[in-house]
C-alpha cells in the first residue's frame, strides 16, 4: 500500500484545494494518468501518477479546501514487479521549505546563528628595493605593458575585443600587441559585447586566462548578464569546481563632450556584486602592478581605466615583474586635518585641491582607493581616525555610490571619531549633457572639493 | 563533404518510430541497450525529482526532461572522451547522460551537502569538471556563447575536443545565440549546437514567437549547416550527432542541429500547461514514446527480450529509489558554507 500525498506544485504552495478527483476507488492507474485537479495558489494543475496500481482508498474528498502539502489524500495498492514501495512514498519526509518549520528555515535558523563574513586579508604592496630605477611612463603604454609581460609570461593568457589587433586598440592600448603575439592570442571581435564577454567566460571554463577589452564600459551594458550572472557567481553556484579567471577591461567614466551614452562611471554598479573583483588605478605604476594581478587572478577582475588618464605620465618602477594587491588602498599624501578619498581621475582632482588647501593651512590627507572591491575600508577608517573628517570623490552618480558606501562605512566603524558628517562629492545626478558648459557643471571640480574640505571642518 | 551539400542535406525530419537495417554486431547491441538503459533512467529519474518536489524536498524552480530522454542520450552517444557538455537549466537528463552520479544530481536538487554544487546551485546550476558537463545555466541563451567559448579554448589549444551546445527554441530567439553563431563560424570553432525544439517556449509555441520556425536553418546567415533530426528515435539522433561531431572535429566549424522533441511535463513544476490539449500530448506518448518505440524495436530486432526490459526497469527503479533516499537523507550545508567559494 503506497499512500499518494498532497503535492507541492509550486515554489510558494503550502497548502491547495482538492478541485476534482479524475480517479475513483477500484480505478486501476498507470504513470502519466491524471488522479486529480489541485488549485495552488498559482493555477489549477493536473495532478498525475506517477507508478501503476490500483486507487484502494480516496481520503480527502473532492472540493476539500486548505488540504496541507504532504497530507495522504489516496491509498494505491500496486502489484506486479513493482510491488515493492518506494520508500520516499511511504513516509512523510519533513520538508525544508514547505509546510511546518518553514518560518524557521526561511530565515537562516535551523538553531544556527547566520556566520559572520570573512575578515578582508591584510595586503601591503611589495617593497620597491633602494635604487630602483623609475622610467616616466604614460598608463596607456603600462596597460600595454602589463598584458605584454603576462602574455609571455603564460600562453594560456589572451586578448580580444573590438578593434585590439590590426587597429592597435581604439584608445592604441593594445599596440604593437599583434605582431609580438600573433592573431591567435590578440583578436579581433565583431561588434558583439554580450557574445564575446560569454564567449571570454567560456575560454576561462575551458582552462584560458582572457583579457576582454571593452571599447568602453558604456559598451559592456550589452554584456553585464554574462559578466555578472555568468562570470561572478559561477564559483559559489558550483560549489567551488569551477571558477572564471578572466579580466574585463576598458575605459571607464565620463570622457569629454561625448554625452549621456558614452559618459558614465560604472564603479558602483560593479562593486555591488560578490564574487569578482573591481579595480580603478590611476597611477601608471599602479595600472601596471594592479593589470598584473588581475591577469593571474582566479577570479573576474573588473578593470576600470580612464580615456582622459591614458595619456598622463607617471614613474613606473623598472623591475622585471611588479605586481600589486589587489584590494589595497594607498595613502598618497599624509595630512592631519582631513581625509579626501577618490580613484581613478578623481585622484587628480584630490592632489591639486590638496595643493589650494595647504596653502591655507589645512593638511589634507589623501586616499588612493586603487581597488574598489574589495573595498580596504581599514586604510580609509585609520586615516579618519587621525583627521576626524572625510570627502569622498567620484565621478560617478551620487546615488548608491562609491561615497555612500564609504560614508557608511565610517559610520559604522568610527562614528565616534567623527567631528562632521562624511561628504560626498559626486557627480550630478543627471545624464552627462553635451553642452561643454553643462557638462562641465555636471562634474566634480577642484572648487567643490576644496569647499567640502572647509565645510567639513566649519571653515569659509 | 562541401558545405553547399551539407545545407542541403538537410531534411525535415517527422517524430515517428524508424525502421532501419542496423548492422547486429556485439558492440552496435551493447550500445543500443546502453541507449536504452540511458533514457529510463534519465525517465525514472524525472519521475522521482517530480514526486520529491511534490513532497517538497526540492525548491523553486525544476524543470524536468520526460519526453526528450533520446536527445541527450544519442548525442552523448556520439560523443569522445574530453569533449564537453553544456546547457541550459533543463539539465538533469544531461548530467545523468555525462555520467553523473543520479544520487548527487538528486542531492543537489534538495539542497544537501552531497550534492554536486554543495547545495548552493540547485536544479538549474550544476557542473563537473570530471565529466566535462560545463553546466546547468539559468539564463536562456547565456550558455550559448560560453559554449561557442568553451570551443574557442579548444581551438586555441588544439586539444581535438568539441562542445555540444544544448538549447532550447526559445532561446533560439535570443541575440547571443545569433552573436555566437557569427563568431563560430568566423573562427571555425568546434561547436555543436543542438537546438532542443520541444515546440513549447515556457507557454509559447514555435509559431507564435518565431518568424522562421524550421530552426535548423537558423544558421543559413552565417553558412552553418543545419540538419533537422527526429528527436525522439535515439538512433537518428546518434547517426546525426556523429556526422556533425566529424565535422567540426575536422575542423570544418559549427554544426547545427535541430531536434524535433516534445516534453510531457510543464515547462516547470508550476506550469498547469493551458497552452496545449491532453490529447495533444497523450498522442505523443502513445505513439512517439522515446523509450516505448524504442524498446518495442530492440524487441523486434531480437536484440533484447520482454523480460531482459523488465529486468533493467527493476534495476533501474532501486537506483533511483536509492538516489532519492541519499538525497533526503544527506544534510543541508552548514552555515559557515554561507561564505565559502565567493572568491578563489
Amino acid at each position: 500500500m503506497t499512500q499518494i500525498l498532497m503535492p507541492a506544485l509550486s515554489p510558494t504552495m503550502e497548502e491547495g484545494k482538492l478541485a476534482k478527483w479524475h480517479v475513483k476507488e477500484g480505478d486501476a492507474v498507470k504513470a502519466g494518468d491524471i488522479l486529480a485537479e489541485i488549485e495552488t495558489d498559482k493555477a489549477t494543475m493536473e495532478f498525475e501518477a506517477i507508478d501503476e496500481g490500483r486507487i484502494a482508498k480516496i481520503l480527502v474528498p473532492e472540493g476539500a479546501e486548505g488540504v496541507k502539502v504532504n497530507a495522504p489524500i489516496a491509498e494505491l495498492t500496486q502489484d506486479g514487479e513493482t510491488a515493492k514501495p518506494a520508500p520516499t512514498q511511504t513516509k512523510t519526509i519533513p520538508s525544508p521549505l514547505v509546510g511546518e518549520g518553514a518560518p524557521q528555515a526561511r530565515k537562516g535558523g535551523n538553531g544556527h546563528a547566520v556566520p559572520a563574513a570573512p575578515a578582508a586579508a591584510n595586503l601591503e604592496d611589495p617593497a620597491i628595493p633602494e635604487g630602483t630605477e623609475y622610467i616616466n611612463m604614460t598608463v596607456r603604454d603600462a596597460l600595454r605593458d602589463a598584458m605584454a609581460e603576462e602574455m609571455r609570461r603564460d600562453p594560456s593568457v589572451f586578448l580580444m575585443g573590438e578593434e585590439v589587433a590590426q587597429y592597435q586598440g581604439a584608445y592604441k592600448v593594445s599596440q604593437g600587441l599583434l605582431e609580438e603575439f600573433g592573431p591567435e592570442r590578440v583578436i579581433d571581435t565583431p561588434i558583439t559585447e554580450q557574445g564575446f564577454a560569454g564567449v571570454g567566460v567560456g575560454a576561462a571554463f575551458g582552462g584560458l586566462r582572457p583579457i576582454v577589452e571593452f571599447m568602453t564600459w558604456n559598451f559592456a551594458m550589452q554584456a553585464i548578464d554574462q559578466i555578472i550572472n555568468s562570470a561572478a557567481k559561477t564559483l559559489y553556484m558550483s560549489g567551488g569546481q569551477m571558477g572564471c579567471p578572466i579580466v574585463f577591461r576598458g575605459p571607464n567614466g565620463p570622457a569629454a563632450r561625448v554625452a549621456a551614452q558614452h559618459s558614465q562611471d560604472f564603479a558602483s554598479w560593479y562593486a555591488h556584486v560578490p564574487g569578482m573583483k573591481v579595480v580603478s588605478p590611476y597611477f601608471a605604476a599602479d595600472a601596471k602592478g594592479l593589470l598584473k594581478a588581475a591577469i593571474r587572478d582566479g577570479n573576474p577582475v573588473i578593470f576600470l581605466e580612464n580615456e582622459i588618464v591614458y595619456g598622463r605620465t607617471f614613474p613606473v618602477p623598472k623591475l622585471d615583474d611588479f605586481v600589486l594587491p589587489i584590494g589595497k588602498a594607498r595613502v598618497i599624501r599624509e595630512g592631519a586635518h582631513v581625509t579626501l578619498v577618490a580613484h581613478s581621475i578623481s585622484v587628480g582632482l584630490i592632489m591639486e585641491a590638496a595643493d589650494i588647501l595647504a596653502k591655507e593651512g589645512i593638511e589634507a590627507e589623501l586616499i588612493d582607493l586603487r581597488s574598489i572591491r574589495p573595498l580596504d575600508t581599514d586604510t580609509i577608517i585609520e586615516s579618519v581616525k587621525k583627521t576626524n573628517r572625510i570627502v569622498t570623490v567620484e565621478q560617478g552618480w551620487p546615488v548608491c555610490s562609491i561615497g555612500s558606501e564609504i560614508a557608511a562605512a565610517v559610520v559604522d566603524a568610527a562614528f565616534d571619531y567623527l567631528d562632521a558628517p562624511p561628504l560626498r562629492i559626486a557627480g550630478k545626478d543627471v545624464p552627462m549633457p553635451y553642452a561643454a558648459n553643462l557638462e562641465k557643471l555636471a562634474l566634480p571640480t577642484i572648487d567643490d572639493i576644496v569647499a567640502a574640505a572647509k565645510a567639513v571642518l566649519y571653515r569659509q | 563533404m562541401a558545405r553547399a551539400e551539407a545545407t542541403a542535406a538537410a531534411n525535415e525530419a517527422a517524430p515517428g518510430p524508424r525502421e532501419a537495417k542496423r548492422t547486429m554486431d556485439g558492440a552496435s547491441t551493447e550500445r543500443q541497450k546502453k541507449f536504452y538503459r540511458d533514457m529510463l533512467t534519465i525517465r525514472r529519474f524525472e519521475e522521482k525529482a517530480g514526486q520529491l518536489y511534490g513532497m517538497g524536498l526540492i525548491g523553486g524552480f525544476c524543470h524536468l526532461y520526460i519526453g526528450q530522454e533520446a536527445v541527450v542520450v544519442g548525442m552523448q552517444g556520439a560523443l569522445g572522451q574530453g569533449d564537453q557538455v553544456v546547457t541550459t537549466y533543463r539539465d538533469h537528463g544531461h548530467m545523468l547522460a555525462c555520467g553523473m552520479d543520479p544520487g548527487g544530481v538528486m542531492a543537489e536538487l534538495t539542497g544537501r551537502i552531497t550534492g554536486y554544487s554543495r547545495g548552493k546551485g540547485g536544479s538549474m546550476h550544476m557542473f563537473s569538471r570530471e565529466k566535462n558537463f560545463f553546466g546547468g545555466h539559468g539564463i536562456v541563451g547565456a550558455n550559448v556563447p560560453i559554449g561557442t567559448g568553451l570551443a574557442f579554448s579548444n581551438r586555441y589549444t588544439k586539444n581535438g575536443a568539441v562542445c555540444l551546445t544544448y538549447f532550447g527554441d526559445g532561446a533560439a530567439n535570443q541575440g547571443q545565440v545569433f552573436e555566437s553563431f557569427n563568431m563560430a563560424e568566423l573562427w571555425k570553432l568546434p561547436v555543436i549546437y543542438v537546438i532542443e525544439n520541444n515546440q513549447y517556449a515556457m507557454g509559447t509555441a514555435v509559431v507564435r514567437s518565431t518568424s522562421e520556425t524550421h530552426l535548423y536553418k537558423r544558421g543559413a546567415a552565417h553558412n552553418i549547416p543545419g540538419e533537422a533530426v527526429d528527436g525522439m528515435d535515439v538512433e537518428a539522433v546518434f547517426e546525426a550527432g556523429k556526422k556533425a561531431i566529424l565535422w567540426a572535429r575536422e575542423g570544418k566549424g559549427p554544426y547545427i542541429l535541430e531536434m524535433k522533441t516534445y516534453r510531457y511535463r510543464g515547462h516547470s513544476m508550476s506550469d498547469p500547461a493551458k497552452y496545449r490539449t491532453r490529447e495533444e500530448v497523450q498522442e505523443v506518448r502513445e505513439k512517439h514514446d522515446p523509450i516505448d518505440t524504442f524498446g518495442a524495436r530492440l524487441v523486434k530486432q531480437g536484440v533484447v527480450k520482454e523480460d531482459d526490459l523488465k529486468a533493467m526497469e527493476r534495476e533501474i527503479r532501486a537506483a533511483i529509489n536509492r538516489a532519492a533516499e541519499f538525497a533526503s537523507e544527506s544534510p543541508e550545508p552548514p552555515p559557515e558554507d554561507l561564505y565559502t567559494d565567493v572568491l578563489k
